[in-house]
């Protein structure tokens, strides 16, 4: 388990410093970055390349929003297997469905309990 | 100005060139050095958090795989709103960049951030409609590139 | 002459009033305001209420310590940051006041007192309230992410001042004078081609420098005959680019008689990177350091010119670079001699 825990940092880390590097250098907000990275994510797993590097560092590989995009194309291609062609539809939503679920609803359950506070 | 082929004339390129090199010159550059080790790091702990949640749900709750990452990515995101709600989010963001926005955490911050912020709007037009003001184009773009992946592979499987 | 307004009349400047936020209250400047906020609220259910309780606050502040009521001023302009300026807009539905709602980003107090000073110059009014108001909170929503979004700040952003100043013009002589207004220069909209909204120093300098530039050419007076040249809020940044651009043309400002409010405002060590900024900073400085420095007698004669950067999110995001003003007053402290002889 260490080892994978290891592995999980260092590949999870290294994906974020690749970002901050777009930060720095590049000046793109935030906004464009997380765009580039899961549109990044679903193509790179279509061809094929993102699952070995989930296979190998785990979290590492599926909590940065790269993995989002891995988990994407993943839920589409598993649903174009199953149903088809409308598969194309429902399988990016499916396979994500917790994560977006959660964040809109804990998102909201926040608003709800906490205020916004100054810095 | 309203003729949209008009280039600056000569001289006034030269002026913006120069003021742009001024402006370089005088405008401090962020520690790229700092920055990359503190995402690193960062990032890297909450990658690594993630992997023990995942075994975790493996090895005591009886998850199976696909079980164990909802459950992570889950349990990232309830504690980032947590920490979002509580005023400490910003401050990590604020140190790590990149290493606290690219794992699920930023995702859920950028929508759990607006959220809060705009519940004095109302609850349907501030809380429900601008909790995507951020996310929401990670979530077009996202959804909409692997619909065209879908497509494709529906016609041409590989 | 090229937007240079000589004020004949040279209406008094009465008094100032300044209200600041807990950050600021914090600051270098903290001792000089005349009331320090703790709650970014101020007992509001909104930043934006809370702003309008801050204009609302300097305005009334600075009308009852020059012992008026508010019948007796007859016109106030004003105006803030955020959209259609309903901070000012809505401290003036409760003042009851005549009201000139005024836009011009950060140079909002400048251009009020511009405005104030030559009304009352021409004597088309006995009393004009100028005021402006900021707040981190309610610009940071408006301009740029969520409180609680972990962005990162750049070393070249500045922290918006939460707090409102107002000063008072008049040609009443049985008010007491702080400082009389003896030149105003209007501000020619600027753009040397800035586009990021994190470096709005680098926008306003050029502003800064047309605007001296051409109150120099327009007085025949140098940057050595004032005693002290104050900007707005162009913070470290654009603090060094004016320096700079005044060198190049041949007119070098003199450092030590040169202040930013943007850089006075807050220590560097409150982590506001390139310094303060906002209607609030330029407000809030002169109407409690810059006053109370004229009149001790300390500078007798002083520029203030307060830098703004004309850019909305949606122009932003449509690539437009970011126009900037810079407009300037001229304030002189009462002269010991100028009642008698």
């Amino acid at each position: 388990m260490l080892w994978s825990l290891l592995k999980a940092f260092v590949v999870g880390g290294a994906i974020c410093a690749i970002g901050e590097v777009l930060v720095l250098k590049t000046k793109l907000t935030p906004a464009r970055i997380l765009v580039g990275y899961i549109v990044a994510g679903v193509i790179l797993s279509a061809l094929g390349l993102y699952a070995p590097l989930a296979e190998f560092a785990g979290a590492g590989a599926t909590v940065p929003l790269t993995g989002f995009g891995h988990a994407l194309t993943n839920g589409v291609k598993k649903a174009v297997q199953e149903i088809g062609f409308m598969g194309a539809f429902t399988g990016g939503l499916t396979s994500t469905a917790a994560g977006i679920a959660a964040a809109v609803f804990f998102g909201s359950l926040a608003a709800l309990v906490f205020k916004p506070k100054a810095k | 100005m309203f003729d949209k082929n008009a280039k600056p004339s000569p001289q006034r390129q030269r002026q913006l060139d120069r003021y742009k090199q001024l402006v370089e010159r005088m405008s401090p550059n962020s520690d790229m050095g700092q920055g990359l080790l503190r995402a690193f790091w960062v990032g890297g702990s909450i990658c690594c958090f993630g992997q023990f949640l995942q075994e975790a749900g493996k090895m005591w709750l009886g998850m199976n795989n696909t079980a164990a990452s909802t459950f992570c990515s889950t349990v990232l995101v309830l504690l980032t709103a947590l920490l979002t709600g509580i005023g400490i989010w910003d401050k990590i963001g604020q140190y790590a960049g990149a290493g606290a926005f690219v794992p699920i955490t930023g995702f859920a911050n950028a929508m759990v951030s607006p959220a809060i912020e705009f519940k004095r709007e109302g609850l349907v037009l501030g809380l429900g409609a601008k909790l995507f003001t951020i996310a929401g184009p990670v979530l077009v773009w996202g959804i909409s590139a692997s619909v065209v992946v879908g497509i494709i592979y529906a016609i041409w499987p590989w | 002459m090229q937007g240079t307004i000589e004020l004949r009349h040279r209406p008094r400047l009465c008094m100032g009033a300044a209200i600041a936020g807990k950050k600021e209250g914090e600051g270098p400047l903290g001792q000089g305001y005349d009331q320090i906020i703790e709650d970014d609220l101020f007992g509001e259910e909104s930043w934006e209420k809370a702003e309008c309780r801050f204009f609302y606050t300097a305005a009334d502040t600075c009308i009852r310590k020059a012992g008026l009521t508010h019948q007796q001023v007859d016109v106030m302009l004003g105006g803030d940051l955020l959209n259609q300026i309903t901070s000012a807009s809505m401290a003036a539905r409760e003042l009851k006041i005549p009201f000139l709602g005024l836009y011009g980003a950060c140079s909002t107090m400048a251009e009020s007192l511009c405005i104030g000073a030559m009304l009352v110059d021409a004597g088309h009014v006995k009393t004009a309230l100028c005021a402006a108001s900021s707040h981190f909170c309610s610009a940071e929503r408006q301009y740029r992410f969520p409180l609680e979004y972990g962005n990162q700040r750049t070393p070249t952003a500045q922290w918006t001042v939460t707090g409102s100043g107002a000063s008072l013009l008049s040609s009443d002589e049985n008010l007491p004078a702080i400082a009389r207004c003896t030149h105003v220069t209007i501000g020619r909209v600027t753009d040397l081609g800035i586009a990021d909204a994190n470096n709005m120093g680098a926008a306003m300098a050029p502003a800064a420098a047309d605007t001296l530039t051409r109150h120099f050419a327009d007085t025949g007076r140098s940057p050595a005959d004032y005693d002290l040249i104050i900007t707005g809020d162009l913070g470290r940044v654009g603090h060094d680019i004016l320096m700079e651009l005044m060198k190049e043309r041949g007119c070098p400002l003199i450092f030590e008689r040169y202040m930013d409010c943007g850089l006075q405002v807050f220590s560097p060590d409150q982590d506001v990177h390139a310094g303060g900024s906002g209607c609030g900073c330029s407000a809030i400085v002169l109407n409690s350091h810059i006053l109370e420095r004229l009149r001790t007698g300390e500078v007798r004669r002083v520029l203030f010119m307060a830098t703004g950067a004309l850019l909305s999110t949606t122009t932003s995001q449509q690539g437009e670079t970011i126009p900037g003003i810079a407009h300037a007053i001229v304030l002189e402290g009462s002269d010991p001699c100028s009642g008698a002889c």
